[in-house]
């Protein structure tokens, strides 16, 4: 896992980052590019992004803390 | 989304696909051919499309819209199975769609919808990812699909334990079809049937390609553990013709509905 953080993911493709939102709420979703993650404030989850493909599934995603 | 009666297991459905990427190759000629008379029907319109989602494609759609000149983005449960798309992919539930409203002008799902708990929920979805005058178009198998399969393993199963469990997936009827686009608010809805027999030479090459299109059984329900060894072959040789082979009916319904224009 730690090889993750020394190889990021490419970036998720700008044409998908237009249409993509949460699939929860449909809320927006905000793009963090150093943790690989495409955030959802308004369901408190966070999708990962592997290999620049955002995987856009509740059970893969990581509660948010706060 | 995921309230009402669960009758599929996602997870199971996800592993299915996951594992079926890799033996794709098997199949790969009769989902071409399917998912090549579904776009076909974009002929019976002028309207013409330039962005379209790819909802389970398994690699046989995108590439085929792409011909026609269309931006496409596949979307998959399983990764793997979505990166067979090529271009722009999406790992998403088609229970729980990730799309903005209007986002396309064009919406395929060409045998992708039939392990969907909430089909009425996935259909308003898709709806609202359309564009006002935007065309879905999918096929899924209906009612008696497999149907020769489903009887022959339940006489097995009965002869051989005493007891059937499901093993065929249920399939929705022509007239539900119809009526559940209507009900997710689409225009001019119209489900027509085309009835496929695909008939092979080996009894087993049937389920094998069932399993190598990622389309073994997901039910919540289905029995386990693993069937009686018998049960298969049993089953099968019942359902040999005189010429030894073995056949099935495929009975693909074709939707089509349109996302209303903008009133």
């Amino acid at each position: 896992m730690a090889q993750q953080k020394i190889a990021p993911s490419p970036p998720v493709d700008p044409r998908l980052l237009e249409i993509l939102v949460c699939p929860v709420t449909k809320g927006p979703l905000e793009y963090d590019r150093q943790a690989s993650e495409l955030i959802s404030r308004s369901a408190g989850l966070a999708y990962p992004v592997r290999d620049g493909i955002p995987i856009m599934l509740p059970e893969e995603a990581r509660k948010l803390d706060e | 989304m995921n309230s009402g009666i669960q009758i599929f297991d996602r997870t199971a459905v996800r592993q299915h696909r996951d594992r079926a990427a890799q033996k794709l190759p098997q199949v790969v000629d009769l989902l071409r051919e399917l998912a090549g008379r579904l776009i076909e029907r974009l002929e019976d319109t002028t309207r013409r499309f330039s962005s379209g989602l790819d909802i389970g494609g398994r690699g046989a759609v995108a590439p085929l819209l792409r011909a026609r000149g269309i931006d496409v983005i596949a979307c998959d449960l399983s990764r793997t199975m979505a990166a067979l798309s090529g271009g722009l992919i999406v790992v998403a539930d088609e229970e729980w769609l990730p799309f903005a409203p209007a986002s396309f002008d064009l919406v395929v799902a060409s045998l992708s919808l039939h392990w969907v708990n909430d089909l009425p929920g996935t259909l308003i979805q898709i709806r609202r990812a359309l564009r006002p005058g935007g065309l879905f178009l999918a096929s899924m198998p209906c009612l008696g699909t497999l149907g020769e399969l489903r009887k022959a393993l339940t006489e097995a199963e009965s002869g051989l334990t005493g007891g059937a469990g499901p093993r065929v997936s249920p399939f929705p009827d022509l007239s539900d079809c119809a009526a559940l686009l209507q009900r997710a608010g689409f225009a001019m809805p119209v489900a027509d049937v085309e009835e496929i027999r695909l008939r092979y030479a080996d009894p087993m090459a049937l389920v094998r390609e069932l399993r190598a299109a990622g389309e073994a059984n997901a039910l919540r329900m289905r029995p386990r553990p693993t069937p009686p060894r018998y049960l298969f072959p049993a089953a099968l040789s019942q359902m040999t013709e005189d010429d030894g082979r073995v056949g099935v009916t495929l009975n693909l319904a074709v939707l089509t509905g349109w996302s209303p224009e903008a009133a």
